[in-house]
């Protein structure tokens, strides 16, 4: 080749072909807020589904009743809110059986917080793993939902025994369409708990103050929803900030399309799904901002 | 030329030194302050190097500084420092586990990595459980850990106890079953670190095996930290030597093994007469251990000579006067000694242990002049240590185990 600079830029084009090498993976400082790692959580789906299955499974290893044990909870506490709230405080239940009533707030309340304490605690709790291997830590938290779905899922089956028992003897239980919305508001429960889980989780890695909050916070909440009372109970003065709750639109429309007691109240029920779904993004951001630094503070 | 796996470009770390507590919310909120302005982190330019030794002024600290290196696809690399080199750091961020301050990482391949074995296992769940568990953990899926299933069982050697909750494992077994695992993980590139300081000489014999069998029969990547050179030499082609956070030589495992134990000035390995002592006739004014190149160092190659230089003060020459030397090993039984008469006019003399005959292990010396049977001078108990790393004799495999004292003089017929 004669015209040395024609040769030169060849050189450098092949030269330049060799060193573009395609990454993999690159590890950098910051990300962008947006990127949520949501592939990469599919990727480790294998993960989710074992986590599941070590939740359910060490729970009831090494005891007699096994999986019996997720009844107990609930019936006791159906027991012991029937005779006090219902013998003798006196509350109204809107005319439904008062076992009922209970079962079905109890057994959706302890579902959402179940899910938000264990998520609020997932990072101190899972630190020796975090700290030695790295896995899409999204996959932690959203494992304790479904474990605790399947809790649920043991628990509700309950419900619809006692539903069913209660629609043989003719009592006042009148399922309609509303029990349609059902899977929805089985998903605003979860993403809604998982969202303050993880807002919380992010913030106690470095100020452990929020986690005292926590523990009394959820007993205190649950008094706040209309979980032992019906909403149309409450003062009329009171009734708009219970409603803030994103929780109370969730559990009275729960109870009203499987008891049939009470009403749908359409705008509560629209807030709590947009409230729902706006802490689950917030919840999902704050906590892919601090899971890739959190191993130095916790 | 091979392409390049691992890429690293700028690497630093600080981390916040201190307790986290009152205070750090309005530090939290200054430094969110100027990042929202454009401005530099404030806490962040009064880094200092990672001397840990050395009192620092600030709460920041560099474990990591302007990191720089390449790593080829198929090259074990061993990672070598003293204490708070950074190597845990650089592994910590090589494998995701927390992200850099500055600087990037680029990866070709999966990562796996084993900075501790077992991560994950639950002691309620059967080891078959905590097989799939731990794979998983490990970025395997379903599918990949039931192929390797069989495989990784008959590698740990628990077929017995496969049903059998790992609480009651012996730890032994415990750690037997998790290396298992992460010796059959699928990808490109391997990272370990110390984890092979559990477990027996038989079955650490068999992990190195194993390690050895994945870099070189299957190409893979390997980055290794071990403070055992002898594993190190074994396992590593390639070398990267740490200290206070920054990279000192990034080259060929032996030139970097050889920099490591240069500079590896932790023992004592000199003695220096004190200014105030009793007088007496023949007294030793100094001891120093030097290698070939007559650099005064600790730490030996099991393949270089130890070249022992004493210099005497003699006060007045007694006749039949002579050094007596002995050899002690690290739990203070002698190996060897040898003597040497005094000669009128000479201060200086030099002991050369040859080459290949002491094993690897950790010695000092019991030196003292004297008269045989009359009189002691200069006595000197267990000074002057040292030790001698095995870079490739044929007890090497064997990892730890202490096979002897000394290399025999033997023939087999």
């Amino acid at each position: 080749m004669g015209d040395p600079t024609t040769n030169d830029s060849y050189n450098d084009s092949t030269e330049n072909e060799v060193h573009i090498q395609k990454w993999d993976l690159e590890i950098k400082p910051q990300s962008s807020v947006f990127d949520l790692h949501l592939k990469d959580v599919w990727a480790y789906r294998d993960l989710l589904w074992l986590l599941v299955r070590r939740d359910f499974v060490s729970f009831y290893k090494q005891t007699i009743f096994g999986p019996l044990w997720f009844f107990i909870q609930p019936i006791f506490t159906t027991l012991i809110f029937t005779f006090i709230f219902s013998n003798l405080a006196k509350i109204s239940t809107n005319s439904a059986p008062a076992p009922l009533f209970y079962m079905a707030g109890t057994v959706a309340w302890n579902y959402f917080a179940d899910s938000l304490t264990k998520t609020s605690t997932v990072f101190k709790d899972n630190a020796p793993i975090f700290g030695k291997v790295y896995f899409p830590r999204l996959i932690m938290p959203v494992s304790i939902v479904f474990s605790n779905l399947v809790k649920f899922g043991v628990q509700f089956i309950l419900f619809i025994i006692l539903m069913v028992y209660y629609l043989f003897l003719g009592n006042k239980v009148e399922p309609n369409l509303y029990i349609l919305l059902f899977p929805v508001i089985i998903i605003l429960m979860a993403i809604l708990g998982l969202g303050i889980g993880l807002i919380i989780t992010a913030a106690t890695t470095k100020y452990r103050d929020l986690a005292f909050v926590v523990t009394f916070g959820i007993q205190l909440l649950m008094y706040a929803t209309p979980v032992i009372y019906p909403l149309s109970a409450a003062p009329v003065k009171y009734r708009t900030i219970i409603a803030l709750n994103p929780m109370s639109g969730l559990i009275e429309t729960f109870r009203y399309g499987f008891l049939g007691t009470g009403k749908f109240y359409f705008g509560v029920f629209i807030y709590s799904v947009v409230a729902s779904i706006l802490i689950f993004l917030i919840g999902l951001i704050v906590f892919n901002k601090v899971e890739k630094n959190f191993v130095d503070t916790v | 030329m091979s392409d390049i796996a691992i890429k690293v470009e700028n690497l630093s770390k600080a981390y916040q030194l201190g307790d986290f507590g009152t205070g750090s919310l309005t530090t939290d909120i200054e430094r969110w302050w100027a990042l929202m302005r454009g401005k530099e982190d404030p806490f962040l330019k009064i880094g200092e190097t990672n001397d840990r030794t050395a009192k620092g002024t600030s709460d920041i600290v560099w474990s990591l500084k302007d990191i720089n290196f390449d790593i080829n696809e198929g090259d074990s690399v061993g990672i070598i420092g003293r204490n708070g080199a950074g190597k845990s750091t650089l592994l910590k961020l090589l494998s995701r586990v927390t992200s850099p301050t500055t600087g990037n990482i680029k990866v070709k391949g999966r990562i796996a990595s084993l900075l501790e074995v077992g991560t994950g296992f639950h002691p309620e769940l059967t080891g078959a459980e905590n097989i799939f568990l731990n794979g998983a953990i490990m970025g395997m899926s379903k599918r990949e850990i039931k192929k390797k299933f069989d495989e990784i069982v008959d590698f740990a050697g628990v077929e017995r106890y496969i049903g059998t909750p790992v609480k009651r494992y012996s730890s032994g077994m415990y750690v037997r079953l998790a290396f298992a695992v992460a010796a059959y993980l699928d990808s490109e590139i391997l990272i370990v670190d110390e984890v092979l300081a559990v477990g027996d000489a038989d079955f650490q014999k068999k992990c190195l095996g194993k390690m050895g069998e994945v870099s070189k029969g299957e190409g893979r990547t390997i980055l290794f930290v071990s403070h055992n050179m002898g594993s190190i030499i074994q396992l590593c082609n390639k070398g990267i030597l740490l200290n206070n956070g920054t990279i000192s030589l990034s080259s060929d495992i032996f030139s970097v093994v050889n920099k490591y134990l240069a500079s590896n000035q932790s023992l004592n390995s000199s003695y220096i007469k004190p200014i105030k002592s009793d007088e007496c006739l023949i007294e030793i004014n100094e001891i120093q251990l030097r290698n070939l190149n007559k650099e005064s160092i600790s730490s030996f190659k099991y393949s270089e000579p130890i070249l022992i230089d004493i210099n005497l003060g003699v006060n007045q020459l007694v006749t039949n006067s002579s050094i007596f030397l002995t050899i002690l090993d690290g739990q203070k039984n002698r190996v060897f000694s040898a003597e040497k008469n005094i000669i009128e006019g000479q201060s200086n003399y030099i002991l050369t242990i040859e080459e290949k005959f002491l094993t690897s292990g950790r010695y000092s010396l019991q030196i003292f002049t004297h008269v045989p049977a009359v009189k002691r001078y200069y006595e000197l108990e267990d000074v002057c240590h040292f030790e001698v790393i095995d870079d490739g004799s044929i007890f090497i495999k064997y990892g730890e185990y202490k096979h002897g004292s000394v290399f025999g003089r033997y023939t087999w017929d």
